[in-house]
């Protein structure tokens, strides 16, 4: 199997709030490391990626965040424009009339084109080899298959035209699992796991694309093996606590809750990675990334994420 | 700045007031829990007939309301009373259950709409009618907008939650109507209906054409024509509707419960959304931080408890106390205890990182209700009613 950072297209996906847009930053970041030219892509312009990387916007036009990384945030009426610039050989867009109303009411009518125009642009970019590495803070695990399969689907109903050629060649690079992956974040807790499991079962039966990765994110770590665990049950005990409270303070009993409630988490956690694990194929790599203890967000988030990750990838 | 004085009672009388609401949030902050917890106790407090509307694809709810394995669809069940009274609470109204099916909704929109018979057969029956209602995902939105006046407009409940669905952004939801309206009118709609209303092309749409033509191929766009004008027939009715549904959300009986957990992603959606929420002016009536570490953690007191621990866990005296009171091992309680001490930073971290957030967004909500982290998830009635409860408090109204 290709190392997840050789390949040149990767989707990064999951249930919302689970960190796919820190995940995605950290590959880029990991991949910069490697070497590699790389663009990372948020698809849904919620800003989240210009935060990860602390700068103050990002647009269509990639930006150059740190040496050789690049960010952009997908919009797909400036996808069109370069489209039709690039393949139609419009030059001026503006003579087909107000396009960016007009393209809102496509866009929004007819299946497929919104996807086809954001995953063009992607497939279009690694076909022209701008980059070693896409990786793309794709949709959540609700749409991706929307958005990694519009190309087929547009096939499907588009029976010829340019549109139906294009996807061609943008099915050959999704479809093969050297080049192109799919990355699915999630946490270790109920909705996301099941989420997880239905996604990753889903994208291998109804698509030809690869699962390359899960990544379980924000791991709680482990506070006591299981002996210990019933020591620290003794030890919340009334008799106990008031034995602690006597040389600690009063507040000990907030610092215990504060360990039980951490210790449950950690727990459920270890049980709905256990699920997880049952119910994918055994060989999508599962990678696990730590919580974070850090009062800080952006660059440094990003670089720390991207040690762990490079520890997961050996 | 003006707080709210006591935001249980403010939101219980929100519950009262309110005749739907709107619950919506990033993904993963317990949208669906909250909805159900909210419906829950305000059909065990407030009373009346109380409906939640949820698309919980995982069916947990069902569960958790001690629905066994009954699937929810379309249908409202009820929770039984006797379920209450087994979670300790008397139910003084009724709590109905409904999930949203997306698919058979889309038919019955057609149904609804076409104007006879064999117009509906035919959109039934076009394959671009089952590509788009099955790819189109503003049709989930949309869906759950007309169900909920439905039910409104039927007036069978005093209260209706609806849990939204899982949107990229929980927006798309609310301006599903307004786009539905819009593509209904649209001059796009118009130009592509154009050659099967009169063979005679405008100058207007003539490069259009000429540019679609030679992307998307003649016969694609006839296929999407020819649905269109099927659709357009049912113009006057969906506009209508849309319009109407669009209305009920600006409504006075209306408010927006906008759910979020402390966490970096879903805080700033949460921020987002509230803007958002009001640029349309549409009733924001509570922000929910669900999953809150509970606020002792980041007393200084407790950290210095915390270092205070880490000191006595080298004392002798209190771990030949502590092994006597426990029976355990001495060297396993000083392990734990160094652990327990040691980690206790970790947990400040966490909780004053959720603090700053929960500044940040009470500067911009009026009204916010936290709910802590319960250690395990919520599985029954009896933990929807706990989450009520911190929501709303107990007691009568």
């Amino acid at each position: 199997m290709t190392a997840l950072l050789d390949r040149q297209l990767l989707f990064v996906s999951g249930k919302g709030g689970t960190g796919k847009t820190s995940v995605s930053a950290a590959l880029a970041d990991l991949a910069v490391r490697q070497g590699k030219r790389t663009l990372v892509c948020e698809m849904d312009a919620k800003g989240a990626l210009a935060a990860a990387f602390e700068v103050r916007q990002l647009g269509f036009q990639p930006t150059e965040v740190q040496s050789g990384l690049w960010a952009m945030v997908m919009n797909t009426e400036d996808s069109l424009k370069e489209y039709l610039r690039l393949f139609v050989r419009i030059p001026l867009v503006g003579r087909i009339g107000p396009l960016a109303h007009t393209f809102d009411f496509v866009a929004d009518a007819a299946p497929g084109v919104k996807e086809i125009l954001g995953i063009g642009k992607l497939c279009y970019e690694v076909r022209e080899r701008h980059y070693d590495l896409v990786i793309v803070d794709a949709e959540a695990s609700g749409h991706i298959i929307a958005q990694i399969d519009a190309p087929r689907a547009i096939r499907e109903l588009v029976q010829v035209g340019m549109v139906r050629d294009q996807t061609d060649w943008m099915l050959e690079i999704l479809d093969d699992a050297t080049r192109t992956g799919l990355v699915v974040v999630t946490t270790p807790e109920e909705m996301p796991i099941t989420e997880t499991i239905e996604l990753v079962n889903k994208v291998q039966s109804t698509t030809d694309v690869d699962v390359a990765a899960i990544v379980a994110n924000r791991v709680l770590p482990q506070w006591f093996s299981a002996p210990d665990g019933e020591v620290f049950a003794a030890l919340m005990e009334p008799a106990a606590q008031a034995s602690l409270a006597a040389v600690a303070g009063p507040k000990v009993a907030t610092v215990f809750q504060a360990a039980a409630l951490a210790q449950a988490r950690r727990e459920g956690a270890v049980g709905y990675l256990d699920r997880l694990r049952d119910n994918v194929s055994p060989d999508v790599p599962l990678l696990l990334v730590p919580e974070l203890f850090t009062r800080s967000g952006g660059r440094r988030v990003v670089s720390l994420l991207a040690d762990a990750l490079h520890e997961e990838l050996g | 700045m003006a707080r709210a004085s006591d935001p249980r009672r403010e939101l219980a009388e929100l519950l009262s007031a309110k005749e739907m609401i709107v619950v919506c949030g990033s993904g993963g902050t317990g949208k669906t829990t909250i909805a159900a917890a909210l419906g829950a106790q305000a059909a065990a407090v407030v009373g009346g007939r109380v409906l939640v509307l949820t698309v919980d694809p995982a069916r947990r709810l069902a569960t958790a309301l001690g629905l066994g394995t009954t699937s929810l669809g379309n249908t409202a069940v009820k929770v039984p009373s006797a379920a209450f009274e087994a979670a300790g609470l008397e139910c003084r109204g009724e709590l109905w259950v409904a999930m949203l099916d997306t698919k058979s909704g889309w038919d019955e929109l057609i149904r609804r709409h076409a104007p006879d018979a064999k117009l509906r057969d035919t959109v039934l029956a076009n394959p671009l009618y089952r590509n788009i209602t099955g790819r189109f995902v503003n049709s989930h939105d949309y869906l759950a907008m007309e169900q909920l006046y439905d039910l409104h407009a039927a007036g069978q409940y005093d209260l209706v939650v609806i849990d939204t669905p899982p949107s990229r952004n929980a927006l798309d939801l609310l301006d599903a109507p307004g786009r539905m309206r819009e593509f209904f009118g649209s001059r796009l709609l118009k130009w592509l209906t154009v050659p099967y209303r009169s063979r005679l092309f405008t100058i207007a749409s003539k490069p259009f054409y000429q540019v679609a033509d030679r992307i998307l191929g003649s016969r694609f766009l006839q296929d999407i024509a020819e649905f269109f004008v099927l659709f357009q027939t049912m113009e006057a009715g969906f506009v209508a509707r849309a319009k109407e549904v669009e209305r009920l959300l600006t409504d006075d009986g209306t408010a927006f419960i906008v759910v979020s957990t402390l966490e970096a992603a879903p805080a700033r959606e949460a921020r987002f959304l509230a803007d958002e929420l009001h640029q349309r002016r549409m009733p924001l009536g509570a922000l929910v931080l669900n999953r809150t570490l509970p606020a002792e953690v980041r007393q200084p007191a407790a950290s210095k408890s915390a270092t205070a621990l880490a000191d006595a866990a080298d004392q002798p005296a209190l771990l030949a106390d502590l092994a006597a009171t426990t029976g355990c091992d001495e060297a396993a309680i000083q392990h734990v205890l160094a652990e327990v001490a040691g980690r206790f930073r970790d947990v400040t971290v966490v909780a004053g990182r959720e603090a700053e957030r929960r500044r940040e967004l009470e500067a911009v909500v009026p009204l916010t209700a936290v709910v802590p982290t319960m250690p395990a998830d919520v599985h029954d009635l009896v933990g929807l009613l706990a989450i009520g409860q911190h929501l709303l408090g107990r007691g009568n109204r």
